[in-house]
């Protein structure tokens, strides 16, 4: 006994809790019938311990270092009457609720927890239904967010939150979600310095994962799927996205990974599956695409104007409907070592390279993308008759826009 | 007119390339489905083949069987019998079996791949409808051109002209246009160029039954927005009824009047 309650001190000093506290326990049956009056009686550093049940209680406000720990998933819920619960201190660690019906309103954004200004938070196996903005954080740096399922039930972007919001907050690692049916999944907005690994975000109405004037920020082994435009990253530098899936993020204006601004990035071991458009670049500089694979996309790399200095190299692009376009004939990006599907050489001295350079821009991509009506003789006999002969003397492609050192083997 | 089709369509199945076209459609399906086992797949690869192949085989058949037959044709004109009744059922006798052997040759692979328990059932019936109309389509419009050319070199040439202008020429006019014109609205144009050629209707009808047609963007939902509908389907298909209709009354003025 001595040495588990030595453990759970031991735990209790990893979080920054001073061991002298006490805890309060909330129930049905008391002694204390509510979280709020809880919160109130509570002293710096305790534990509320929150045991099953329903409890119909709505603008929490924890303005102390506590812990507020859920047993038996406890349901907190706000009967969409407003925000649950707002945090405005630091160390405030809140685990183990279901949140459910969280008001919505079109002035002050209600979240089911909202965190204004604190430090080494941590929020952890939350389960959210029925919400306008899931995880609101507000200049709020240093935290975790980990191990929450967040299910909206958005149905029009207006009137719909985002699942993880981060507005301001810089260094906080958001760890193993789930965000599905809200507006965008995971949203960043001036946050530096964030890690965002091994989360699940689909089915969301607009991003899955949305940022802007976000930089140094890490993308680690996410899966992003069926959300209504896929991930869209704007206006950031130096951000890395490792080993990411997009996948299925399909319609007439969906894409994978939209690319705005963003320079000096990395991306690398990604698989972009299905998707209308896999990349979709614009004004981009300086990007390492590395050992992605792009399968089975309508276009795999759309570029899009003013991308200057980025490399492709150890990508596989396999079926896609248009491997690289392009829309116009300056080309100042370098394509080498890429394995691609149409390809059609040989290699004569057996080393793995191909000895025809490849050419990833069709004739036809640049057409469409000239005049997007021609899209309309997609696979006809002539549009595979021009590309073909394209292929083998170009005159309109970027001349310089080749892979002249193609694999002939896909990368494993 | 129906003994004269029935004699043509027997004449025709006892022939050998009919079996070879069926034997040919046999390979191809299993084929694809065996290196590739998804059905909706197979369509799209299929399309390729209906869209391109079909016509030109129903040119060269129609072609062909008109000039072979022509001494039992001259020997039927002896007989007490409407001309268009002959040339009608002649016609009908090629085109209803190649449409047989289309039918056949694609549906038995798909259907032992389970075609019917899949979703590719709504996609892979309009595949055969329309494959079935560009066979009527080309027999009928080859079988008119062999009827103003005694010449067989001569008819033959324009038959494959044809098909060339419908299969390939046609498109790279209309990309032309789309290009130069690419100032102006060209929705409406675009519309009324798919529906004047049987080939491009047909690939439209098929693509935009499929995923794929996410990928026509604005163009397409301009596309989905007419031809998905109930409407915009009974215009399509009754475009290419008339594209069998038209020949047919085109063979029937011109058979009226022929010397033989």
């Amino acid at each position: 006994m001595i040495l588990l309650q030595r453990y759970i001190a031991f735990i209790f000093l990893l979080l920054g809790i001073p061991v002298t506290a006490g805890t309060l326990i909330v129930s049905p049956d008391g002694p204390v019938y509510s979280v709020k009056a809880a919160l109130e009686q509570a002293a710096a550093g305790d534990t509320i311990l929150v045991r099953a049940g329903v409890y119909k209680e709505y603008n929490l406000l924890i303005d102390k270092p506590v812990t507020l720990m859920g047993e038996g998933l406890p349901v907190i819920d706000g009967e969409d009457q407003g925000e649950i619960i707002r945090v405005v201190a630091d160390n405030v660690h809140i685990e183990g609720l279901l949140i459910r019906n969280v008001g919505t309103s079109y002035t002050s954004d209600h979240a089911a927890i909202r965190m204004v200004r604190c430090e080494n938070f941590l929020i952890k196996n939350m389960v959210f239904e029925k919400l306008f903005f899931g995880i609101f954080l507000e200049k709020s740096n240093k935290g975790i967010i980990s191990g929450n399922k967040i299910t909206g039930d958005a149905t029009d972007e207006y009137s719909s939150g985002n699942g993880i919001h981060l507005w301001y907050s810089h260094e906080v690692k958001v760890l193993d979600n789930s965000v599905e049916g809200v507006r965008d999944g995971i949203y960043l907005e001036f946050s530096d310095h964030i890690l965002i690994k091994d989360n699940t975000s689909k089915g969301n109405l607009r991003y899955g994962l949305h940022f802007m004037f976000s930089n140094n920020d890490t993308y680690i082994n996410n899966v992003f799927k069926d959300n209504g435009a896929g991930v869209a990253v704007m206006f950031s530098k130096h951000i890395k996205m490792f080993d990411n899936h997009f996948l299925k993020n399909w319609g007439t204006a969906s894409f994978g990974l939209l690319l705005k601004e963003i320079n000096d990035s990395e991306i690398k071991g990604n698989v972009f599956e299905q998707n209308t458009v896999g990349i979709n670049i614009e004004g981009s500089n300086r990007v390492h695409y590395d050992s992605n694979d792009f399968i089975s996309n309508g276009w795999a790399v759309k570029v899009l104007g003013a991308c200057y200095t980025n490399i492709f190299t150890r990508n596989n692009f396999l079926s896609n409907s248009f491997d690289v376009s392009y829309n116009n004939s300056m080309n100042d990006n370098t394509f080498h070592g890429n394995y691609w599907s149409e390809y059609t050489g040989y290699d004569l001295n057996k080393d793995g390279v191909g000895d025809v350079p490849y050419r990833p821009v069709k004739l036809f991509s640049y057409v469409v993308n000239r005049t997007p009506e021609t899209l309309v003789l997609l696979r006809s006999l002539f549009v595979d008759m021009i590309d073909f002969s394209e292929k083998v003397s170009p005159v309109f492609t970027p001349d310089a826009l080749v892979d002249a050192t193609p694999l002939i083997k896909r990368r494993k | 007119m129906f003994k004269i089709l029935k004699y043509s369509f027997y004449d025709l199945m006892r022939s050998r390339w009919s079996y070879v076209y069926l034997l040919f459609y046999l390979a191809l399906g299993f084929v694809l489905l065996f290196l590739n086992n998804d059905l909706s797949k197979g369509v799209i690869t299929l399309m390729n083949v209906i869209v391109i192949l079909v016509p030109l085989i129903g040119t060269i058949f129609g072609v062909m069987y008109y000039y072979n037959s022509r001494e039992f044709t001259t020997l039927l004109l002896a007989l007490p019998l409407k001309r268009f009744t002959i040339f009608i059922g002649q016609y009908l006798g090629v085109g209803l079996s190649l449409s047989f052997s289309l039918l056949i040759g694609l549906g038995i692979p798909f259907a032992s791949y389970g075609l019917f328990q899949s979703d590719a059932v709504g996609q892979f019936s309009l595949l055969l409808i329309t494959g079935v109309f560009l066979t009527l389509i080309f027999t009928a419009i080859s079988f008119s051109i062999a009827l103003y050319n005694d010449n067989k070199i001569k008819g033959f040439s324009y038959a494959i002209l044809l098909w060339l202008i419908m299969a390939v020429i046609y498109d790279g006019v209309f990309l032309m246009t789309l290009v130069v014109f690419e100032e102006y609205p060209l929705d409406n144009f675009s519309i009324l160029a798919t529906l004047l050629n049987p080939i491009d209707l047909s690939r439209i009808l098929i693509l935009l039954k499929l995923d794929i047609s996410a990928l026509l963007g604005y163009t397409g939902a301009i596309f989905q927005g007419f031809f998905g509908t109930g409407a915009g389907m009974v215009v399509s298909l009754s475009c290419l009824a008339l594209w069998v209709i038209l020949p047919c009354m085109n063979m029937y003025r011109k058979a009226r009047v022929k010397d033989f």
